[in-house]
């Protein structure tokens, strides 16, 4: 791996593409071509025009039609091109994505093309600040000044190069200097993305101000974390009954598997070192449910269930489970109501007229805290771990002589497939959906009625 | 070119100590013995023994090595007459414990930098200097067609340095050669979040490992490890202390703390809640960068991947090296231990995959 500069120097990463960039030039050729080409219009700034602007969705249609692909192809490939700097946007100049609209492209000419070779000199982007300057296009201001200080030493001689440059542009016509400042701006976007200076002071004010812990106090953590996993880490401590990769023999995976009926010691004592390790556990969780069912208040983890889904699911089906979370558990006489505060709720039913993906991320952390505090400790003391904490197994520790190895090695076998773990788990999870559907009062009270 | 050589394992009473033990066959003044693989530790740490000087060595190394060249020429001349066409570079799914491959899927002409493996265990995803990022359903149909279901997500536009999939199947985590890395939805192909902060090529990223789930740690040429709120894309923190590259970074167990593996041959333990980096893992006798890194179970033990074709294996807590693992013939490029714990993989140049117990 080699040390790199601390701007992408984008330059440098063309040299070993010149070949596909070679490829990229001829098809924009064909592009700008008046009678088989992208269809050009005028666009109307104040009162000059400037020639030959392009389309979005025209673009993308005339390469797709073009190359023979699909749309998201096409359009993938007509953001390679304004990335690279071949053809550069007119409205929105700091994103650098060709987008399926009516936004207006033109084609960058060829002396700013990548290939030409000549690397984006600091020293010619400073002149080129130096005349924005005179300009007076404000988001350059912070970055000016950083140059103004970087290139001190060449500084005389970027205001006269910019002097000159000024006077030479001034003696253009207005829409031919209109066009080339659009395209040297352009070239500058693509080869000099601005960074801006006052986010950074900004995220160190904020560095500063983040309140930290003493690093007695984290590490005394840590040292508390590895002294509770200790006894449970194969690599330093002895795994029961063997460790599969040193004795070829799986039985440590087959009695702590997903949907064992009795679990392990360790497994068992696993849960009660955090809610977080009992629920990523997914037979804790299981047992937590059990629990939960007999002191009736599993509404609070189907709700976090229900939200880390939300949170972690497709885009598309978003909203729907919104809808599905508040109508079981938010609105007002829902089946599985949850108790939470008043300020967190209104928040939440808020966010959700507008769903995305992180509106219930406030009443999941409170949730969870509630379960983390509460009813995790009560869990912990209850008759149902006490239970499983007796019935769980422990297992002999395997003493194999070397012919027991040797068969053990010609034994081995593939175990279960995680896919059919996966589809196991999923009809599962549909039969639990259906056992625990809210039970409809009503219905059973008119049910008991009739019978009556 | 990528040389199949497939480790025959014997078993049996080692030559030289007499316990029971995995075997290697090993040549000592032209004669072959089967040694245990704590012997042929033994012996190769032992100076030069009577009647060899480091020139006779050397040469004896070099004549091997003719050899050695000479017998896989000789294996070259046999032609693929078989149906299936088998190009390399290609994507195995290894059933480690039987040594079975379960999947194969031939990528067209691309370098993988990159590949996971979902939560479910029903989808691997996979990326490098296409740029993109795809993800490739698996089935449990040995004859089906993989490459055909390749589904591209995400497109950067520079190589996919590191990729990983969030808590579900759904959503993938990617960093990049262009300095960004991004939050894709798998489904779609939408991107959801992209984060803007690195001023050189990301080189790797790590989910933390917390209830909450929500951050990131990346690490990149600009020398900076940074940690990043997934939902709003902002950088939370970011560390600085490192002199070259930064190659892999990892998360601690619980979460509260993450370690960083670069090319300046240390590997540093930063603390999230304390906002500085409290260890550095270093040694004299190492000066070939350290390319990747990974916590064992408990989080007791650090074992990094260097580019001298060993792994060394560092005690988080003392600041000392535990101890070296040596067995491959070329640079580590990755190591990783098993979800249960129990058994720690490595990965080489050296064409081999070596699991570690």
């Amino acid at each position: 791996m080699t040390i790199r500069t601390a701007r992408p120097n984008r330059a440098q990463h063309f040299q070993p593409r010149l070949y596909c960039l070679k490829k990229l030039e001829s098809i924009l050729l064909e592009m700008q071509d008046t009678k088989s080409g992208v269809k050009g219009t005028e666009q109307k700034l104040n009162i000059t025009t400037i020639p030959h602007v392009i389309a979005g969705n025209d673009t993308i249609a005339w390469i797709s039609n073009k190359m023979k692909t699909t749309t998201e192809e096409a359009q993938a490939f007509g953001t390679m091109l304004v990335a690279y700097g071949y053809i550069y946007p007119l409205q929105n100049h700091k994103k650098l994505v060709m987008c399926n609209d009516s936004s207006l492209y033109r084609f960058q000419t060829p002396y700013f093309w990548p290939t030409q070779k000549w690397v984006p000199d600091d020293s010619d982007y400073g002149i080129f600040t130096l005349l924005l300057h005179a300009v007076c296009l404000c988001f350059k201001q912070a970055h000016y000044n950083h140059l103004h200080e970087w290139l001190n030493h060449k500084w005389d001689f970027i205001v006269m190069q910019a002097a000159e440059q000024y006077k030479a542009g001034k003696e253009r016509k207005k829409p031919d200097r209109v066009v080339f400042d659009c395209q040297e701006r352009a070239y500058w976007m693509v080869n000099r993305p601005p960074v801006s200076l006052s986010n950074s002071n900004m995220f160190y004010q904020q560095a500063i101000m983040r309140s930290k812990v003493k690093s007695s106090v984290s590490l005394g953590a840590l040292v508390k974390y590895i002294t509770t996993y200790k006894n449970h880490d194969p690599l330093l401590a002895s795994c029961l009954p063997s460790n599969p990769w040193q004795t070829d023999h799986d039985a440590y995976w087959t009695l702590n598997m997903r949907r064992v009926e009795v679990p392990t010691k360790m497994r068992v004592e696993r849960w009660s070192f955090s809610l977080f390790e009992l629920l990523s556990d997914l037979r804790g969780r299981d047992d937590f449910k059990i629990f939960l069912k007999k002191e009736f208040s599993g509404e609070n983890l189907a709700f976090w269930e229900a939200a880390e889904e939300l949170k972690w699911g497709t885009s598309s089906s978003m909203s729907t489970k919104a809808e599905t979370i508040f109508k079981t558990f938010l609105a007002p006489g829902a089946p599985r109501w949850i108790n939470i505060d008043g300020r967190t709720m209104g928040l939440t039913v808020k966010g959700l007229e507008h769903p995305h993906r992180y509106v219930l991320e406030a009443a999941q952390t409170h949730v969870f805290l509630l379960m983390k505090k509460d009813t995790f400790f009560r869990y912990l003391k209850s008759p149902t771990y006490k239970d499983i904490q007796k019935k769980a197994l422990n297992p002999e520790p395997h003493n194999f002589s070397p012919a027991n190895l040797e068969q053990n090695a010609l034994n081995r076998s593939p175990g279960i497939h995680p896919i059919i773990l996966w589809q196991q788990e999923e009809e599962e999870k549909a039969k639990a959906a259906a056992a625990s559907a809210p039970v409809d009062v009503k219905a059973m009270m008119s049910k008991i009625d009739r019978k009556k | 070119m990528c040389d199949q050589t497939f480790v025959a394992a014997t078993f049996g009473p080692c030559d030289s100590c007499s316990k029971p033990s995995p075997l290697m066959n090993i040549y000592i003044k032209n004669e072959a013995t089967n040694y245990c693989s704590l012997c042929v530790e033994m012996m190769a740490c032992q100076g030069l023994q009577k009647g060899e000087t480091l020139e006779s060595l050397k040469r004896e190394s070099e004549t091997l090595k003719k050899k050695l060249e000479e017998e896989r020429n000789k294996l070259n001349d046999v032609e693929c007459n078989v149906s299936v066409i088998l190009c390399w570079p290609i994507l195995i799914v290894w059933d480690a414990f039987t040594l079975n491959k379960e999947h194969g899927v031939p990528l067209p002409c691309t370098w993988v930098l990159a590949c996971a493996y979902a939560p479910s265990g029903c989808a691997i995803a996979c990326g490098g200097l296409d740029n993109k990022c795809s993800v490739i359903p698996l089935s449990l149909d040995k004859n089906e067609n993989l490459a055909a279901k390749k589904k591209s997500v995400a497109m950067h536009t520079n190589y996919v340095s590191g990729c990983s999939f969030t808590n579900s199947d759904m959503q993938l985590l990617t960093s990049s050669g262009d300095g960004t890395c991004a939050l894709w939805d798998v489904e779609s192909g939408q991107l959801l979040q992209s984060f803007h902060g690195h001023t050189a090529d990301v080189l790797s990223l790590d989910l933390a490992p917390s209830e909450t789930g929500n951050t990131f740690v990346s690490g990149g040429c600009d020398m900076k490890a940074n940690v990043w709120d997934m939902r709003s894309g902002q950088n939370i923190q970011s560390f600085e202390s490192h002199e070259s590259d930064i190659n892999c970074v990892k998360y601690y167990p619980s979460g509260d703390a993450f370690a960083s593996a670069s090319d300046d041959a240390t590997c540093r333990f930063y603390d999230l809640r304390a906002d500085r980096e409290v260890a550095v893992y270093q040694k004299d006798s190492i000066i070939f960068g350290a390319s990747t890194c990974d916590f064992s179970l408990s989080g007791r033990l650090l074992f990094a991947g260097y580019n001298d074709y060993a792994i060394n294996v560092w005690d988080v807590l003392k600041g000392t090296r535990a101890t070296i693992l040596f067995g491959h013939e070329n640079r580590v490029s990755r190591v990783r231990v098993s979800p249960d714990g129990t058994a720690l993989c490595s990965a080489s140049w050296d064409s081999t995959l070596r699991v570690w117990a």
